[in-house]
């Protein structure tokens, strides 16, 4: 499992072309568009505060059956395309009514990087998962980014209802735990990603990537 | 010579400053006086002694003037600013000045579960001619310190509270008296286990009877978190102390309706006025029974006249409570009224024997059911009042010889019977046979009439107004769970106004209750004209109350009446949002306390159905807090006498009442989508500084801590009501 230099370098140049994401704010069901609370070009943000318990900017308002439904940015960004002729219009559902241009962050890119060039494990089942003990205690000691595993080591253990499950590295070659995307005994749904796995002598190339993003995106 | 000069200059500057902060730094020109004294101070050394002399005689004369003024100008919210004031004694300085020697129990200055609270073992002594004679007490109190900061200025967290009543179950063990110094702003707000507004019930709850004389002494009496040490049996304030249900700020930031920020500064100063706050007032309404006279301004740190003071009242307070629980007691009654010097001419033991512990207990019941009778509202007429103190000792005849002596005899016959048989049944088997069945045929084998066991199900007929509107919501979950849009008459009708995919509880007006949980027809309202008045006669009170009783047709927030499920009748409670938001005054204590009594004479099952609750009216003042412990007493008695107690909370339930009388229930249980606790979330934010998350007050929350028993779903109420009145509660009810 090698990275494709040229698929990366692909994804870059798009992220560099267009550092956004374009979210479709969709209907969630057929209704009359009564009222517009943006304009285009407007800025909105998604929820907000600690526990996203701050609703996101209004957008419009959906009414279907006299129940007037505010449909609320889910995502920070800017307004664009907003179909004001569909004012006071029946809609159908999943018509899209506005676009919201997210800027990406350094962070969002990075991890939108790291899982296009990472070899991911995912999770097969929805279960809990810690690491092996092994590498746990490597991991504690040298951090992340430097411990090596290869064929038929033994990274994770699943474990659902006392059942323990132990999951190999099943792939050639020697790889390095670039990153973890699960907490220890968080219960994990299906195909969630659990490791991300770097071949060892795509390593510096990789980081040198990030490295570029860190300096070239703002944060 | 030169240092003690120095030392009245420091304390002349403290007293000006004292007085500035009371009073503003406009107030006869305190504040260039201030700068004139600090400049002096600062270079000493530059000035000559007999300069700094008279300067000092000179001062200190004009100062004393100033406080006179300031005195004769104080307004509430200045006497809430010298409780709060730094400079004032604590509880600390009590201990080392009224106490002749004490030891602090359960932690100690920073190093303590709660520093808030404060209880020491202490020493009193009563000089009698040339005897002296030790008293040994408990002291229990806030601790404000200084200004320290790990105090909270004395804001009780839970754990401080069970302290609390840790050593008051102490001192009980010990039979010593306890003494209560409160110095709160208020409780500490958090639902950390057991929950402030748990903590505070459970403390009225043992309080109503602690076997000891208590004595309690108001400083700065905060609403719940006075009332968690303040069911005494007398209950001392300082002249310069403040009681009340609310502080001002949070009465202001009500009134004005604020959800952030703090509210603007005349509109404090204008609660403070109106919510009659005053050991002077408070004395007046009956809520304190004794106000202890301090120095102009409020004593501070160095008044050692008042601590002196104090120590008399302590001591004389301790004695009346005890002389009170005996018959030999006229000439040392008499003794006392003159008691003024610091030698005493007679001596009081404090310890009680177990007949002056009930009388004791016994006075403490009578004194709170007495407290705030007079704000009642309702209609006097002799032949009433005559006919329903007839009535009730009719009941409670009638009541006695049917459950007690008729059924206790059938009982203990029964039990003996039961012992014989199983004890010896082999052995005696041929001879209790017929003395059994004998029995058996007079008597009749059925013993209690055990409603039938199966809850029959009620069509109900009624029509939620609720639900007469053609159109659809959108359930508050639906962005979690995929709810879809319900139709309104779907959802408050068959639907009980519950989410069908994710059992969210939308509100429904408190008649539906009333319509779909009882046996139809069976609510009969009692007590109905006892009406929420304004005793405080607070500004733009009446109105809103005028407007709350043309809504609702109802004359207070809280429904009392005797109904009937699946045929086991019981008393029961509703505290309604339609009216004020169910907050709790005079009306509304009494009623509660009239309902439960009467449960307790007819033996019946008590049940509050708490529809909403926002808390004490805090237009009624302490007037309302009062109803805490008044209540709480209440329910102890009933639940001491054998009633089974059953508290069901809906929408929202907070504060005082969830603090008291809804909180010490043996059995509390919430449905879904229920909020309670102790304070919203502005009030939490404001006093911790900290941001809750959403689901901070959830029912589930409150279970998990142990608050409720268990979370119920609105459709299955009725049967969830009848399973647990079957199963729960003690053998005094009449169908056991």
């Amino acid at each position: 499992m090698k990275i494709e230099y040229q698929n990366l370098n692909k994804i870059l140049q798009k992220f560099k072309a267009n550092p956004y994401k374009t979210f479709k704010v969709v209907t969630p069901h057929t209704g009359y568009i009564k009222e517009f609370k943006v304009k285009e070009g407007d800025q909105v943000v998604g929820p907000s505060g600690k526990w996203l318990e701050k609703p996101g900017t209004p957008l419009f308002i959906l009414e279907r059956e006299r129940n007037p439904k505010i449909i609320r940015a889910k995502i920070s960004g800017i307004v664009q395309n907003l179909r004001t002729d569909f004012l006071n219009r029946f809609v159908e559902a999943e018509e899209v009514i506005l676009e919201i241009k997210h800027p990406l962050s350094q962070k969002e890119i990075i991890s939108e990087i790291l899982l296009s060039a990472l070899y991911i494990i995912r999770a097969p089942e929805t279960a809990r998962y810690i690491l092996s003990p092994a590498i746990a205690n490597k991991i504690e000691k040298e951090g992340l980014g430097k411990v090596k595993v290869k064929k038929g080591d033994e990274l994770l253990i699943m474990t659902f209802m006392k059942r323990e499950t132990p999951i190999y590295l099943t792939e050639k070659g020697t790889y390095v735990i670039y990153n973890i995307y699960f907490s220890p005994f968080q219960l994990i749904e299906r195909d969630s990603p659990l490791i991300g796995l770097c071949p060892e002598e795509n390593l510096p190339y990789l980081k040198k990537i990030i490295e570029r993003i860190k300096d070239e995106w703002p944060l | 010579m030169k240092i003690a000069l120095h030392k009245n200059l420091k304390n002349l500057l403290d007293t000006a400053i004292y007085i500035k902060d009371i009073k503003g730094e406009n107030f006869l020109n305190i504040d260039s006086l201030i700068e004139r004294i600090s400049e002096i101070y600062e270079n000493f050394y530059n000035y000559e002694e007999s300069y700094i002399e008279k300067f000092v005689k000179e001062t200190s004369a004009h100062l004393n003037y100033i406080i006179d003024e300031a005195e004769k100008t104080l307004t509430p919210y200045e006497i809430v600013k010298i409780a709060r004031h730094p400079q004032r004694f604590t509880l600390q300085d009590i201990l080392e000045n009224v106490y002749d020697s004490y030891m602090e129990l359960g932690g100690e200055g920073e190093l303590n579960i709660d520093p808030a609270i404060v209880c020491a073992k202490a020493m009193i002594v009563r000089k009698v001619g040339h005897d002296l004679y030790f008293h040994q007490v408990m002291v229990i109190g806030h601790e404000k310190g200084h200004g320290e900061e790990f105090r909270q200025g004395g804001s009780a967290k839970p754990w401080g509270n069970e302290k609390a009543l840790r050593y008051m179950k102490m001192a009980e063990t010990e039979g010593i008296p306890i003494h209560f110094f409160i110095f709160t702003p208020g409780a500490y707000p958090i639902e950390d286990y057991p929950g402030a507004a748990q903590q505070i019930a459970r403390n009225l709850y043992y309080m109503a009877k602690l076997k000891v004389p208590t004595v309690a002494f108001i400083s700065e009496g905060g609403s719940g978190g006075a009332e968690a040490i303040g069911l005494t049996d007398i209950r001392l304030m300082a002249e310069k102390g403040y009681y009340s249900v609310i502080s001002p700020e949070g009465a202001a930031a009500i009134e004005a309706k604020l959800k952030e920020g703090r509210p603007p500064r005349e509109l404090v100063e204008k609660c403070a006025k109106a919510l009659k706050l005053t050991a002077r007032d408070n004395l007046k309404f009956g809520t304190i029974d004794k106000i202890i006279p301090e120095p102009p301004l409020g004593a501070r740190k160095k008044d050692y006249e008042f601590f002196k003071r104090l120590k008399i009242e302590l001591i004389r307070a301790t004695d009346e409570v005890v002389l009170q629980t005996r018959s030999m007691k006229f000439l040392r009654k008499y003794a006392m009224a003159k008691q003024d010097t610091e030698d005493f001419k007679y001596f009081v033991n404090w310890d009680l024997d177990e007949d002056e512990i009930e009388i004791l207990i016994e006075n403490r019941y009578k004194k709170y059911r007495k407290m705030t009778q007079w704000a009642i509202t309702e209609p006097k007429s002799i032949f009433k009042q005559v006919f329903s103190f007839g009535h009730n000792i009719g009941l409670k005849i009638k009541n006695e010889f049917k459950y007690k002596i008729l059924k206790q005899g059938h009982k203990s016959f029964k039990k003996f019977l039961d012992e014989l048989t199983s004890e010896s049944s082999l052995l005696l088997k041929p001879v209790s046979d017929p003395v059994k069945s004998v029995y058996n045929l007079i008597v009749g084998k059925k013993i209690p009439k055990v409603p039938t066991q199966i809850l029959e199900e009620e069509i109900s007929t009624y029509v939620s107004p609720l639900a007469l509107e053609d159109k659809t919501v959108t359930c508050p979950q639906a962005e979690k769970y995929g709810c879809p849009d319900i139709w309104v008459p779907d959802l408050y009708g068959e639907f009980c106004g519950v989410c069908p995919n994710c059992g969210y509880h939308f509100p429904l007006e408190y008649k539906w209750y009333l319509n779909n949980i009882f046996d139809k027809g069976s609510v009969k309202f009692f007590n109905d004209d006892i009406a929420s008045g304004n005793p405080l006669e607070y500004e733009g009170y009446a109105e809103k109350l005028k407007i709350a009783r043309k809504k609702t047709g109802l004359k207070s927030a809280l429904l009392s009446f005797e109904v009937k499920i699946g045929g086991i009748s019981l008393i029961a409670v509703m505290l309604l949002a339609e009216f004020r938001q169910g907050t709790v005054g005079v009306a509304e204590g009494e009623k509660f306390i009239r309902a439960i009594e009467l449960a307790k004479i007819t033996r019946r099952p008590f049940l509050a159905l708490v529809h909403t609750t926002g808390g004490i009216r805090i237009h009624e003042g302490t007037l309302g807090v009062v109803q805490m412990p008044r209540c709480t007493m209440a329910v102890r008695d009933y639940v001491d006498a054998g009633g089974l107690y059953i508290v069901v909370y809906d929408n929202n339930s907070y504060a005082g009442p969830v603090a008291s009388f809804l909180g010490s229930a043996p059995y509390q249980f919430a449905l879904k989508s229920t909020r309670l606790g102790f304070a919203g979330p502005r009030v939490i934010r404001e006093t911790t500084g900290q941001d809750i998350p959403p689901d901070y007050h959830s029912a589930e929350n409150a279970l998990k801590r142990g608050h409720i028993q268990g979370i119920w779903d609105r459709r299955e109420l009725r049967k969830k009501l009848f399973t647990a009145l079957l199963t729960m509660g003690g053998k005094n009810l009449y169908y056991r």
